[in-house]
């Protein structure tokens, strides 16, 4: 690109040879507006965390350093830990889920069939919905007594479930308006792939008598792969910031049984006002998604490559 | 005997599909017939489950009680002008980056995109009260940028790297500024992607709700946060609730319906470029 234009500079003979060779550096005045932005939204707020973390600050009631104390107190908190465990839980279910569904999803929508276009229009409405708008439906549907799934759950012959009122059956519903939600982000992703792959390789293997199911393993899969590994990771990394729906509908309910590491650092902050303590979940949460956010650039790269 | 076998595999089809968007239907329905029913039939069992006839009170007792209209206007402002802003500072750093191919800058913002939003809020929440902007939409405003400004920068990034480059050279060339370049030539050309920018972080302002949840005071609240108010503080009522909820979620489910193609052309591109 910065070839073409000196070349352009010195065919143009001199009309403005002095702009032309400061080229680049011109092309920052675009970036410093936002830059600043950035810095005062964006970067400032995670300077000031970690200046945060090492003190003991309560919201009101002054301020004093500690060192590591914050972080020292996090291993030993079990409710920390805890809290990291069910993240595990819910994430590890909220990307396996959607990632099937969304493979079987994108397959279908590959296919031409009629009315495809307002199908699958519909089928990314949950995608775009107000989460807490989403969530309150969903309460109202979850009603032990009166809600409309147990009635569906009784017509089908199975017993009516607690859903978000029991410890033990909360997490894996939550999870269901995850699916519900995201399911559709990983279809596009993965429909966006599949309408890059090459068709060569389908008629070679046509003419040699693969069966439908032989060319989906052997040449689908295979050349899918970077698409199934980008949406792995965004879903992942999505389904670990999950927030909204959780707090509308149990703030970590019953009890602690759905705390995730984002509701308990939402307690701590502003229910508790333990600043200092919620920093040093977030300095730890954060290092988390950056680790996260390495294997994304990597996995971007090799895909750009292939 | 072949004929056969297609057309029961066309139908086997055609129910797989009916069940990957029965869920997305299902719960939108299920919303509007809470919301156009009476109390009466909301609490019944089993369910009712077409309002009959279809009643209006509870729109009208949304629109009456809570200051809804005050909320609406609240949310419209935020996610214009959060919207508006982020294309304002945006546009022109996705050029530049592009321009400078400033793959650095891009981490930043790959990062912010990444960060859960909760991890901003301490910090902000603590300037925004020694500046004294609590219980304004400000200090909301300024935090939906974390959301929107990366969006922009991410998208618009990826439209300019796209754009042949020949025409702008073609512009500096005959002696216009840089500047006159992006503005008259680079600009026009990203008209397209400058709109699936505007909707996609139009869509996740509005639907934002913990940076409003835990900064905005009485009179700044967003429609998320009050209609979740409604869900805590008053009695529960089903038929206004869910009233409540539709009119939230509207504008951007009738925002998706008209710009399905844009929506979806950006979501892939962000996605698969790594957003």
């Amino acid at each position: 690109m910065e070839g073409t234009a000196s070349l352009a500079g010195t065919a143009a003979a001199g009309a403005a040879p002095r702009r032309r060779r400061n080229y680049a550096r011109h092309y920052w005045w675009f970036v410093v507006p936002c830059g600043a932005v950035v810095l005062g939204t964006i970067v400032f707020p995670w300077v000031f965390t970690l200046y945060m973390s090492v003190h003991e600050w309560r919201l009101g009631g002054g301020r004093s350093w500690v060192g590591f104390a914050n972080y020292a107190k996090l291993v030993e908190d079990e409710r920390f830990l805890l809290s990291i465990l069910r993240t595990l839980y819910f994430t590890a279910l909220s990307v396996l889920l959607p990632m099937v569904l969304g493979l079987l999803a994108a397959l279908a929508f590959h296919r031409k069939f009629p009315l495809r276009g307002l199908a699958r229009t519909i089928f990314i409405l949950p995608m775009m919905a107000t989460p807490v708008a989403v969530a309150l439906v969903w309460t109202m549907m979850f009603h032990p007594q009166l809600g409309v799934l147990n009635w569906l759950l009784q017509q089908v012959g199975l017993p009516p479930s607690m859903w978000v009122y029991a410890p033990e059956t909360v997490i894996p519903t939550l999870v269901l308006i995850e699916v519900w939600h995201w399911t559709p982000l990983v279809m596009l992703i993965l429909l966006g792939g599949l309408a890059s792959l090459p068709i060569d390789p389908y008629e070679a293997a046509k003419i040699d008598g693969a069966t439908p199911w032989q060319a989906f393993r052997h040449i689908t899969l295979p050349l899918l792969a970077p698409f199934l590994v980008v949406a792995l990771i965004i879903r992942t990394i999505d389904a670990l910031k999950a927030f909204d729906t959780i707090y509308v509908i149990t703030q970590g309910g019953p009890g602690t049984a759905s705390e995730t590491i984002n509701i308990f650092l939402y307690l701590q902050a502003f229910a508790y006002y333990n600043l200092g303590y919620a920093s040093a979940v977030v300095v730890v949460f954060f290092t988390i998604i950056i680790a996260l956010a390495m294997v994304l650039l990597w996995t971007r790269a090799r895909v750009k490559d292939a | 005997m072949r004929k056969v076998k297609r057309i029961a595999g066309n139908i086997g089809f055609g129910f797989g599909v009916l069940m990957l968007v029965s869920p997305a239907i299902l719960v939108f329905l299920w919303m509007l017939s809470l919301s156009l029913k009476t109390e009466l039939d909301n609490t019944d069992y089993p369910p009712v489950f077409i309002p009959n006839p279809p009643v209006m009170d509870n729109f009208a007792a949304v629109f009456e009680r809570n200051d809804f209209v005050k909320y609406a206007l609240n949310s419209v402002i935020v996610s214009f002008s959060a919207t508006g802003l982020a294309i304002l500072f945006g546009v022109p750093a996705g050029y530049g980056i592009a321009k400078m191919k400033a793959t650095k800058a891009a981490v930043v913002i790959l990062i912010a995109r990444i960060t859960p939003g909760l991890s901003y809020l301490i910090p902000l929440f603590l300037l925004f009260q020694w500046i004294g902007l609590t219980g304004t939409v400000a200090p909301i405003i300024i935090t939906h940028l974390v959301i929107t400004v990366p969006i922009v920068v991410w998208i618009m990034m990826g439209f300019f790297e796209g754009l042949p480059p020949e025409l702008e050279e073609a512009a500096l060339v005959d002696g216009a500024t840089i500047w006159q370049a992006f503005r008259h030539v680079a600009m026009p050309l990203a008209r397209p992607g400058i709109t699936v920018a505007t909707i996609l972080s139009f869509i996740f302002s509005w639907n934002n709700f913990i940076f409003a949840m835990v900064l905005a005071g009485r009179e700044s609240r967003t429609l998320p946060v009050a209609v979740n108010n409604m869900l805590t503080f008053e009695q529960i009522s089903w038929g206004p609730l869910s009233a409540a909820a539709l009119l939230v979620t509207a504008p951007v489910l009738l925002l998706t319906l008209l710009a399905q193609k844009q929506i979806v052309a950006g979501l892939t591109a962000g996605g698969v470029k790594g957003g």
